[in-house]
């Protein structure tokens, strides 16, 4: 078990590394940054001193070392744009990031399971029918667009919603969230549904599936001759089975949410890191960008080990030694 | 009997229930402003960035000693007035009476503290150096001061315009204080700083002892809306009363709203064509057959004939659909420093292709447009529309879009020894100043870099004549001289065609009805020219 999770680390560390190669001369392949930051007011001379003052005078490689010799004592750079510590930038607004996403994650299992348990079991009934159709859209159709399409229909059209932002926040034990008030709800909303769209049709499916398979197994057959109840054959014997896969998919899935979540935080201007990722790019503002790389990555390999612990849990034949060899 | 009680009573309960409901929605609509504005902030330190989402929030907290009217047109602010005791010497008399927002009085002390801060902000992107260096400051009196330059120096009302004045009790605090509202003596401006969340929005209330009269709105909120749709729906939906930089497209739709109110006025941008004239074979034009041919854009005839061929109203017509002006000059009639001779040129096809002909290339050749993508308005349409006129004037004519930050670094110093790359491409330039000295210096002028000239001249156009009426214009202390000579400039490069202007923009701003925005050419939103109607 250890092993395992030191073996985990280890490959994270390298990932990490090779990703923060690739994204630093990645940067500076499309672009100077200096252009996109001064005035274009500006004359050479300005331009000049901005670009020393910022070190972008010297050469790629030489940039690269004295960011490795910072980073080697824990500092990741300062944005360009913004002159305040890139790590700090990103974790200020990542409580927003985590809210839209958690809400969307559990937008997707509450929606997606339900609706493709049913489909599952009733295959060929029309509505099972309809749910699978309307899976396909929420697969095909772009994030953007729909995104679009929720604010006319649900802000502008019936006002039910508001179109923007995140609702007022408060603190609890020190991270900010807004899902304490009902107008923080009311925001959360359209942003989380639009997020929580692709995976509602991935749950969906998966749930499908999955019960579509278990419905025929010889235990759901005996326990239907035993005289088990509906409820109790779907609830504990189908549901509990058809889990494992869901949770390993949507455990990937969530890191996804939170690192993709760039179109859905700029339609909707949900002040969260995805927005400043994107700000990031137009601007080249290389530290956050590296800095935002190094978070996921983190991230995604903290998800994976988590999910790696719960499916061991839920599937007792499951040991993680195995993983390694 | 019982009938008018029971209706009484229930008449009664409606009102009682509806009575606060309507005074909460009263309250909040009467007196507080919300605006989605289209650019995030980098900082709210009025003097850590030069960028325009910088220097519009900080004019509502941070008041400068000129101030620049709906038209640019300088306006006394803290200065009550000013005037050149000689040609290297000027007189400000600050404004009495004036307090920064803790209560303290404003006096030249903080102009001087305000004076040494701005320059040297640390790791500052942009700093405000251009606007203060060589200019030695002297404090007459606590309400007078008098700068002395080194050399004739027109501009210096205008510099002073750029930047806002902090409270000497501020000069030491750092950007991020400034960010977290530390800065409590603040500016003397309309509004305070009340909150200000990074990349999300900046809260103001009122500043009630605004020298200038107080403000009817009791709360600003500034939401940053970076997606356009976005903040048209935003404003559809009531989250906010107004919005700046309305997309072209959403234009006609908003002016047919009768719940909305559109206003816009001419910009200060104007949308042009740079192109190369210094290279003797320039990288992206080549004969039809794709062999090395000498650069024609050298060749006054043709450059006449490109810019005969582009069809101004139509691309205002159709692709602007209507919010842009066809331009002949880099700042719309009117500003300062404009000529009254020039006009756009006339699409004349013909024309075009007899030009063309004389000089040698009546079969054209063969050319790559490149532009940027989604920095101005509709540029890639622009960039198109334009290929197309070229081609039917029988340049075969390519175009390649790029990211911005692609862009206007290969645009600026992609060639090696680092010299503009590209042939022919479409930029946009904004005249900050508000004066015409700022576009002919910075995009016509040849570049040198010790003179600080030409420093935006992608296509190297250099011409003595030019930048001997422009330095002439940059001595010249008399404003109704300076506007003569700078207008005579403006016509040597625009007859010699060192660049081709095809439109000024439109600002644009929506809001809903009942309030009132007072358009600006500077494309910036201030709540102080935002009213009840």
């Amino acid at each position: 078990m250890l092993a395992f999770v030191l073996r985990r680390l280890a490959q994270a560390l390298f990932v990490i590394a090779a990703m923060l190669v690739i994204v630093f001369f990645g940067v500076n392949v499309v672009g100077d940054p200096i252009y996109m930051l001064i005035s274009p007011d500006m004359d050479q001379a300005q331009i000049a001193e901005t670009a020393r003052a910022f070190g972008l005078d010297r050469p790629i490689w030489e940039q690269f070392l004295i960011f490795l010799k910072n980073a080697a004592q824990g500092d990741l750079g300062r944005s360009f744009v913004h002159g305040e510590s890139a790590i700090k930038l990103i974790l200020q607004r990542m409580p927003a990031t985590l809210e839209l996403a958690f809400v969307a994650l559990f937008m997707a299992i509450l929606i997606g399971l339900p609706l493709g348990l049913y489909a599952g079991l009733k295959p060929e009934s029309r509505s099972s029918r309809l749910i699978m159709a309307v899976s396909i859209l929420g697969f095909s159709l772009p994030t953007f667009w729909v995104g679009l399409m929720l604010i006319l229909t649900f802000a502008v059209g019936l006002g039910w919603l508001p179109a923007t932002g995140r609702g007022p926040t408060v603190s609890i034990l020190g991270i900010e969230t807004s899902l304490l008030s009902l107008d923080g709800w009311q925001h959360v909303a359209l942003p989380a549904l639009n997020l929580a769209l692709l995976k509602i049709s991935l749950v969906i499916r998966l749930a499908r599936a999955g019960a579509r398979e278990a419905a025929l197994m010889d235990y759901v057959k005996f326990a239907r001759a035993k005289g088990l109840s509906q409820r109790r054959i779907i609830g504990v014997h189908i549901l509990k089975n058809i889990m494992i896969p869901i949770v390993t998919v949507l455990g990937l899935e969530f890191g996804s949410l939170v690192a993709f979540s760039v179109v859905t935080e700029t339609i909707f201007a949900w002040p969260g890191m995805g927005r400043l990722l994107l700000e990031a790019i137009t601007r080249l503002d290389r530290p956050v960008i590296v800095a935002y790389v190094m978070v996921v990555v983190v991230l995604f390999v903290a998800i994976n080990l988590l999910v790696d612990l719960i499916y061991s849990a839920l599937d007792p034949r499951v040991r993680l030694t195995e993983a390694t060899s | 009997m019982e009938m008018i009680s029971k209706t009484g009573l229930k008449g009664l309960k409606v009102a009682i229930l509806a009575a606060p409901i309507m005074a909460i929605a009263g309250l909040a609509s009467a007196q507080e402003l919300r605006i989605g504005i289209s650019a995030e902030l980098s900082a709210l330190d009025p003097h850590y960035h030069n960028l325009t989402p910088n220097n519009m929030m900080a004019r509502h907290i941070y008041e400068p000693l000129v101030g620049q009217d709906e038209k640019q047109a300088l306006t006394p602010r803290l200065a009550e007035s000013w005037k050149a005791i000689d040609d290297t010497t000027w007189e400000f008399k600050l404004r009495k009476n004036v307090k920064f927002h803790d209560g303290s009085p404003f006096t030249a002390d903080d102009v001087i503290a305000t004076f040494q801060r701005a320059p040297n902000v640390p790791k500052s992107p942009s700093s405000f150096n251009a606007y203060v260096r060589g200019k030695e400051l002297t404090k007459v009196d606590d309400h007078t001061i008098r700068i002395k330059t080194a050399t004739p120096a027109p501009l210096v009302p205008t510099d002073l315009s750029t930047f806002g004045i902090i409270s000497a009790k501020c000069k030491d605090t750092t950007t991020e204080e400034f960010n977290l509202g530390k800065c409590t003596a603040g500016g003397t401006g309309a509004y305070k700083q009340a909150e200000y969340v990074a990349g999300d929005r900046v809260v103001l209330t009122p500043n009630e002892n605004y020298w200038g009269g107080k403000e009817p709105w009791s709360k600003v909120t500034f939401k940053m809306i970076t997606s356009a749709p976005t903040r048209v729906a935003a404003l559809l939906a009531g989250d906010v009363d107004v919005i700046e930089n309305v997309p072209t497209s959403d234009v006609a739709r908003l002016k047919g709203d009768a719940k909305l109110n559109v206003t816009s006025t001419v910009s200060n941008r104007v949308i042009y064509f740079h192109f190369d004239t210094f290279r003797d074979v320039s990288p992206f034009i080549t004969a039809k057959d794709g062999s090395e041919i000498k650069n024609p854009l050298k060749d006054l005839r043709v450059r006449k004939a490109l810019s005969m061929a582009i069809n101004r109203p139509a691309i205002v017509d159709r692709i602007m659909e209507k919010e842009a002006i066809p331009a002949g000059q880099l700042l719309p009639d009117g500003f300062f420093g404009t000529s009254k001779k020039l006009k756009p040129v006339t699409y004349d096809l013909n024309g075009a292709k007899k030009l063309l002909a004389e000089a040698g290339f009546p079969n054209g050749f063969k050319m790559k447009l490149h532009g940027p993508n989604g920095r101005y308005l509709n540029d890639t349409k622009i960039i198109e529309a334009v290929a197309q006129m070229f081609s039917r004037l029988g340049i075969e004519t390519e175009v390649e879009t790029l990211p911005s930050a692609n862009f206007f670094t290969r645009a600026s110093q992609g060639a090696p020894g680092n010299l503009p790359e590209f042939s022919f491409i479409l930029v946009g330039w904004g005249a900050g100043t508000g004066e015409s000295s700022d576009s002919l210096k910075a995009l016509l002028a040849t570049f040198d870099p010790k003179k600080g000239m030409g420093a935006t001249n992608r296509g190297r156009y250099s011409n003595p004549a030019f930048d001997a009426k422009l330095e002439e214009a940059l001595r010249t202390v008399d404003d109704a001289k300076r506007d003569l000579t700078l207008a005579a400039a403006m016509e040597i490069g625009m007859e010699d065609v060192g660049l081709i202007p095809t439109h000024y923009q439109l600002n644009t701003w929506a809001s809903r009805k009942g309030i009132k925005v007072q358009a600006r050419t500077d494309e910036y939103t201030l709540a102080t020219g935002i009213r009840k109607e």
